[in-house]
């Protein structure tokens, strides 16, 4: 998928200058200057974050019985949501390092916007652990710290790896944006004309002088931190995915759960990286740098790992009939006739029907379908983890404990309100950091007019 | 303090006595004017606080902790005072056996419908804290009901009543001694339950005789039948069944597992039966004619759904077949081709059969079931008659009519209820509430200010059992002296007491009353010794005390009778005690409220029964209300769709809907008594029900019924099992590990569950509840699924949903060996021990319920919000102090009672003899009245539990999963007679 598309990675006619000017402006816009349509979406979103603090404060006063989870069904919306952030959280990663790694050029106008997509994403995920304990001012027990009681937490449990696996991936996110973000800050820094903003930009930019030595030692490890994030995109979802598989009940116990949960997490990555970007290109008038290419590439991956994930589950259904267990059949024929089952045929709508129009390269190159279709995606993801946490949960080994799980008003408003942070995340971030990688872009001009230039023998210097 | 002598107003010492007689608690007073609450007292304290004030500025810090010391001493005093004020001593003369820490055992009597049940009370530091079966004592054999087990909350209710009202003015006891003295005219009616105690009846003859105008009613509302047997024998008379000789056995609409007085020994008796593998495969064979499921129907081997009105349509059948003069059956049903094989096998076991008739049965079906009784020769055998055990055994519906009947005339002067909430229970038609307003002074003795209180003239509390002396016989007629283990909580009253005003003695305290009466009835020249013998052993041993056997004759003429029979597709409906809170008088009790009903498991409410096939064709679901219409009654009430219902009977359990006397039973159920009239006090035919369109949520801890053909539950006949004892068996090589076995070298805890004595009877459930500090959770969380008790019993349903057979399964934590709640916590809060026991730290709980999750069994508990009630002080003193209370947001569970299991250990090392079989005893296999839970050490080769773990029929419960529990269960044998078949 590289060289015989027709639509370019970037528009024509872009040289250096007119890309660091039109990235670079949106932050730098003053503050009267921004548009009406930022006031109102960062306001609806500040009232979703405000959502989520009173509902964690609630929780914290009350006690997770606030929500709908029960015995048998003692995980919920919680760790439901977690597991969907946390699946979200993986495009980032995959973008910069894989895709550096194999050399993809399209990505340089995707990396910085998913990346911090997956760490705010990460940001959400990782708030729920601590939130559906029981009792959540003592989460630091997990934690390995000496103590004087001698406790060290239980390391075969995989709530345990759970929270490394978890801090890991985000410091390493956090570290690979932001080595990331370097030069374009120093970008900023150079082009800010206020004082204040120029002093914050040039603390956050290090130093960078744009030497020579700068950039020999910076693509360096930059290499080397994506080959150190590429285990990572694996390894989180592997773990999160052991929760349920290290379980004894049907539905849960299950081999295939590590390649199916990744699969879905890069899914439902891509997917989230969809929504956003497309509405925001059209905002933020980037169509230049997101070409229709990148819409094609990503909804390729997106239809590819669906295939994955649509794998999993026709595994899951053929243990199901095939595996000779009792309790797993009992489970398998309550998805297709039991009280959630609606929900499961949306989920196989949403992730194994509806990206199949994605074969068509007109529908991947269109900006609105697309979005729909990332839509459903994002929801058939969310379906599929509540089937397997609460539908599971819900009909185990005795009749006598079957409960169903029914949502509170709180389950609903704490995952609204993570919704509402991660949006006030996204619009913060268009408003304050260059959303595209700058010095990638100019490089790739670098590229193109070294490629168009190669026979011409003509250098085109372009100052700085 | 200054008192100011001039210029001061007389005080009203009368009226100052009378303000002090009527606060409670302490209260201390600093001079007269402060009682008096003058102007000049409260001038002086205004005077005097600044003094106070700079006093506290000039303290050193020596002074200031000085101070503190001695406020703390005080304070100390302060908080174990009595309400009388004696001397007070140094705890250097303890009392007698007092060891902080360890409890004491004291021996005593339980009141059930006026019958005693022994019990042995325990009692930690002065605060009697769990109620069980006295084991010496015939009846409980240390075994013991929901009852019994729950009765220690009623105890410390904070819901009872607390002062002496006059309505609803607070007065005092010389008030009320002083009124009731005064005002008691000739025309005196004193109303009491079922008396058998012998000393309260001496006093109310004691009162009869002076007064003799006065007169005794008894009304109990469920035990109604005393009419009809006096008619059946012609002479009033005490029968008791022993099912532990009985081989067959048929109930006609008689739950003598749960509702007779002698239930307990009846469901001991009737479990030991069921144990073919301990009595050389034998077993007793249980036929149950009955229209709603009960706990009885629920064992029986063949039970036949009819109405309850069509019971003695079956039970004339039989008296034909068996050849007894009576009138033939009017008509024909359903179930009639059982006659014969019925009648083969009740005389095949001639001596050893038995017929029991059961409370709402009219007499003609007592009258049939006695003279079959007497054909079979069962009479002396399984069947005794006896001198009636209560003190004057009466027919309590008349009674209550002539009573209603002189109130309604206004000729009496003075009603003297002496407990049971008249006012709700009595049958709707005679307006009892209006009618206890017509008498001259009304006097209520009774536990809560509830309905009959709000409607007397005076409502004294009164002493619950465990404050109060006393005496109970129970119904085999052993007679037992109830003592008190702790001094009335808020002032409460016993009957005895009261009846002693009218005999002037006013102040006379019940220990007196008591020990005087038995003084005198035993003429004992060494009568300390045998009182105080007596009082250790829980009851008195004197042969003479006993009922003398009798041999009665049914009375032909009932016999001959005609039947007047109900038209087979009329709806009738029936009245019943409810399975868990009995006729009101436990409405206020938050564990028998929340455990769940043995059949329905519905809890929190009652609801009418309906059977499956009038749900369906009225298109009735689940929390419809309908309106039940009976003659000009009329009452709305739920449905709930009960598999094994009979057809056309509408089952509705007696004891919710209360509207007084606490705050637990606001807003719990249906009030049955408002169409319950004293002319069909048990069934009612023509019944008119209706749809309302509303609904009302009810909270079940069932959602699913059927077992799913899941294997949880091994059962056959007792035929198969005796070709194939080893049918509950796995297949041997279904356990494989990677894994060596772990070695368990010191104790092995492990627990058997016989499922074939098990009969559902929920006493474990409340006895857990109580030793484990357990708590209530209240309707809206039981029906989101996070009802807290550590044991629970399945029960299933198998077979047709109008004729299923039932099956129960207590589940306790399994202790599992391999315990998947175990790896999965990430703080290691669950862990096990030692000696195989699966324990759990609250303290490291941080409560991620991914245990819960991982329990295939589910019978982990989460505190999901703040469960435990730590504010309310009587509560606090309930608690087993061997027991943490836990927190929100902590998972617990069974821990095998590990407390006991420690208390024992730390006895076996102080007295160097190791521990022996039975000396660690759980609280749910403590109660058991069928001894269906054993619990031992595995590794001990002489215990019971090791001899029933290599039992052929011990199976564990999802084996197939690996996880080798440490409870495991014996499979379940019945016993059916082959030559009937199963209705479809």
């Amino acid at each position: 998928m590289t060289t015989s598309e027709d639509t370019p990675v970037l528009q024509p006619g872009h040289t250096y200058n007119s890309i660091t000017e039109q990235i670079s402006n949106i932050p730098l816009t003053r503050v009267r200057k921004i548009s009406r349509g930022w006031w109102v979406g960062a306001f609806l979103a500040f009232l979703g974050t405000m959502l989520l603090f009173y509902a964690i404060t609630y929780l914290f006063i009350q006690g997770v019985g606030i929500w709908g989870i029960n015995v048998p069904v003692g995980w919920g919306f919680a760790i439901v949501n977690f597991v969907w952030w946390i699946g979200i959280g993986h495009a980032g990663t995959l973008i910069s390092a894989i895709l550096l790694l194999f050399r993809q050029e399209w990505r340089t106008s995707i990396n910085r916007f998913a990346e911090a997509m997956t760490l705010f994403a990460v940001a959400n995920a990782s708030l729920f652990p601590i939130l559906h304990l029981g009792r959540p001012w003592l989460f630091y027990y997990l934690i390995p710290y000496p103590n004087t009681l001698g406790l060290w937490p239980q390391f075969r449990s995989p709530l345990a790896w759970d929270l490394f696996a978890i801090l890991t991936y985000l410091t390493v996110s956090l570290l690979f944006w932001f080595m990331g973000l370097v030069p374009d800050l120093a970008t900023m820094r150079d082009r800010a004309t206020n004082k204040w903003i120029r002093l914050i930009y040039g603390i956050l930019a290090l130093g960078w002088r744009n030497s020579a030595r700068h950039w020999h030692h910076y693509q360096s490890v930059y290499l080397l931190m994506a080959a150190l994030a590429t285990p990572l995109v694996v390894s989180v979802h592997s773990i999160v995915s052991v929760d349920f598989a290290y379980g004894v009940i049907p539905g849960w116990h299950s081999t295939i759960f590590p390649l199916y949960f990744v699969a879905g997490a890069v899914f439902s990555g891509f997917a989230m990286v969809l929504t956003l970007m497309i509405p925001l290109r059209k905002a933020l008038h980037m169509e230049d740098f997101i070409t229709a290419r990148h819409l094609d590439n990503m909804a390729k991956i997106m239809l590819s790992v669906g295939l994955v994930v649509a794998y999993g589950y026709m595994m899951e259904n053929f243990w199901g009939w095939f595996g000779d267990n009792p309790y797993e059949r009992a489970i398998t024929i309550d998805r297709y006739v039991g009280a959630y089952a609606p929900l499961y045929w949306g989920l196989l709508f949403c992730n194994v029907i509806a990206p199949q129009i994605l074969w068509f390269k007109k529908v991947r190159t269109n900006g609105p379908i697309l979005f729909v279709i990332a839509l459903l995606v994002n929801i058939g993801m969310w379906l599929e983890r509540f089937i397997i946490v609460v539908q599971s949960l819900s009909k185990d080994f005795l009749p006598s404990s079957w409960h169903l799980f029914t949502p509170t008003i709180w389950d609903i408003a704490t995952f609204a309100g993570t919704i509402g942070l991660f949006l006030m995340l996204v619009f913060l971030f268009v408003r304050v950091l260059p959303a595209i990688s700058i010095f990638e872009l100019r490089e790739l001009v670098h590229h193109k007019s070294a490629e168009s230039a190669g026979t011409e023998t003509a250098k085109n210097t372009v100052a700085d | 303090m200054t008192t100011d002598n001039k210029s001061q107003e007389q005080l009203d010492l009368a009226a100052l006595r009378k303000r002090l007689a009527s606060q409670h608690g302490k209260n201390y007073w600093r001079s007269l004017n402060e009682l008096a609450e003058t102007e000049e007292f409260s001038e002086i304290v205004k005077r005097e606080f600044p003094r106070q004030a700079q006093f506290l500025e000039e303290f050193s810090r020596r002074d200031f902790l000085k101070v503190l010391g001695a406020s703390l001493a005080l304070a100390g005093l302060a908080a174990c005072s009595p309400r009388e004020i004696g001397k007070i001593l140094p705890y250097s003369t303890a009392p007698e056996d007092l060891i902080p820490g360890k409890p004491l055992y004291f021996a005593s009597a339980m009141p059930k419908d006026g019958y005693g049940l022994g019990v042995l009370v325990r009692s930690e530091m002065g605060r009697p804290i769990k109620v069980d079966g006295n084991p010496r004592h015939p009846v409980s054999q240390g075994t013991s009901d929901m009852f019994m087990q729950a009765s220690i909350l009623d105890l410390y209710d904070p819901d009872r009543a607390k002062n002496i009202t006059a309505q609803g003015t607070v007065k005092t006891w010389d008030d009320f001694s002083a009124a009731l003295a005064a005002q008691s005219g000739p025309n005196l009616r004193i109303l009491t339950g079922t008396v058998s105690s012998p000393s309260l009846a001496d006093e109310i003859q004691a009162v009869l005789a002076k007064f003799p105008q006065a007169k005794w009613h008894q009304y109990s509302p469920l035990s109604l039948t005393r009419g009809a047997l006096t008619q059946v024998f012609d002479q009033p008379v005490s029968v008791q069944y022993h099912f532990d000789k009985a081989s067959v056995i048929l109930s006609l609409d008689s739950d003598f597992l749960f509702r007779e007085p002698g239930s307990l020994r009846y469901s001991q008796d009737f479990g030991i039966r069921r144990n073919p593998s301990e009595s050389n495969g034998s077993m007793n064979r249980l036929y149950v004619v009955e229209s709603s499921l009960t706990l009885t129907g629920s064992n029986a081997d063949h039970r036949l759904a009819v109405r309850s009105a069509d019971v003695e349509t079956f039970a004339r059948a039989l008296a034909v077949r068996m050849g007894i003069q009576t009138g033939a059956p009017a008509d024909k049903m359903p179930g009639l081709d059982w006659i014969e094989p019925l009648a083969d096998d009740l005389l095949s076991a001639k001596g050893s059969s038995l017929v029991i008739a059961g409370e709402r049965q009219p007499a003609i079906v007592h009258a049939i079931a006695h003279a079959i009784n007497q054909a079979l020769g069962a009479v002396g055998n399984t069947v005794v008659y006896t001198d009636p055990v209560e003190s004057n055994p009466i027919d309590q519906l008349a009674s209550l009519r002539d009573l209603s009947q002189d109130l309604d005339q206004g000729i009496v002067d003075t009603l003297l209820i002496l407990e049971g909430n008249p006012a709700y229970t009595a049958p709707a038609d005679l307006d009892f509430p209006g009618l206890i307003q017509k008498a001259k002074m009304s006097v209520y003795l009774g536990l809560h200010a509830d309905e009959t209180a709000a409607l007397t003239t005076w409502h004294i509390p009164a002493a619950h059992y465990l404050e109060m002396w006393g005496d109970l016989r129970s119904y085999e007629g052993t007679t037992s002296i109830v003592q008190p283990l702790i001094e009335p909580l808020y002032g409460g009253k016993s009957s005895l007491e009261v009846l002693a005003i009218l005999l002037g003695q006013k102040d006379a305290k019940g220990y007196d009353l008591v020990q005087k009466y038995w003084q005198n009835r035993l003429k004992e020249s060494n009568f300390e010794v045998v009182w105080k013998q007596t009082l250790r052993d829980g009851f008195i041993f004197d042969i003479g005390l006993f009922p003398q056997p009798i041999a009665p004759q049914v009375n032909s003429s009932v016999l001959a009778s005609v039947q007047q029979s109900l038209a087979s597709d009329v709806l009738e409906i029936t009245f019943e005690p409810d399975p868990t809170i009995w006729d009101g008088q436990y409405t206020n009790n938050a564990w028998l409220q929340e455990l769940p009903k043995p059949l329905t498991k519905l809890t929190w409410d009652n609801a009418a029964l309906v059977s499956p096939k009038i749900a369906q064709s009225l298109a009735l679901n689940d929390g419809d209300i309908i309106q039940i219409k009976l003659g000009e009654r009329s009452l709305e009430a739920p449905i709930y769709v009960q598999p094994g219902q009979a057809e056309n009977s509408l089952a509705i359990s007696l004891g919710y809907g209360r509207k007084q006397g606490g705050k637990v039973l606001e807003g719990t159920g249906f009030n049955a008594y408002s169409i319950r009239t004293s002319s069909a006090p048990w069934f009612a035919g023509d019944v008119q029900i209706s749809k309302t369109g509303k609904t009302y949520q009810l909270a079940t801890t069932r959602d699913h019924q059927s077992m799913e053909g899941r294997d949880l539950i091994r059962e056959t006949s007792l035929a198969e099992y005796l070709q194939n004892p080893n049918f509950a068996q796995d297949s041997p090589d279904e356990q494989h590990s990677l894994y060596a076995p772990v070695n368990y070298p010191g104790h092995a805890w492990g627990m058997s569950i016989n499922l074939g004595s098990c009969i559902g009877c929920n006493a474990c459930v409340l006895a857990c509840q109580a030793e484990n500090n357990i708590p209530t959770v209240g309707k809206d969380q039981v029906s989101r699924s996070r009802e807290m008790h550590w044991l629970r019993i399945d029960r299933y349903f198998q077979g047709s949903l109008d004729a299923p057979s039932v099956a129960f399964e207590p589940v306790p934590c399994m202790h599992c060996e391999q315990a998947p709640c175990e790896p999965v916590c990430p703080v290691g809060a669950t862990a096990h021990n030692a000696e195989g026991i699966n324990e759990m730290t609250y303290n490291r709980c941080v409560g991620t319920r991914y245990c819960s999750n991982n329990c295939p069994y589910k019978v982990r508990r989460f505190n999901f919000l703040k469960y435990e009630d730590d504010t309310t002080p009587s509560l606090k003193a309930m608690r087993n102090p061997d027991v943490s209370v836990r927190m929100r947001g902590v998972m617990e569970k069974c821990t095998y009672c590990i407390q006991r299991i420690n208390a024992a250990r730390i006895q076996a090392e102080v007295s160097g003899n190791p521990i022996k079989d039975g000396d660690v005893r759980t609280a749910c296999q403590q109660a058991c009245p069928t001894q269906a839970i054993v619990f031992g050490d595995l590794n001990d080769t002489s215990s019971q539990v090791r001899k029933l773990k290599d039992s052929p029929l011990t199976y564990a419960l999802l084996g197939e999963l690996g996880t080798k529990p440490r409870t495991t269960y014996l499979a379940r044998v019945t016993n059916p007679n082959l030559k009937i078949k199963d209705q479809a």
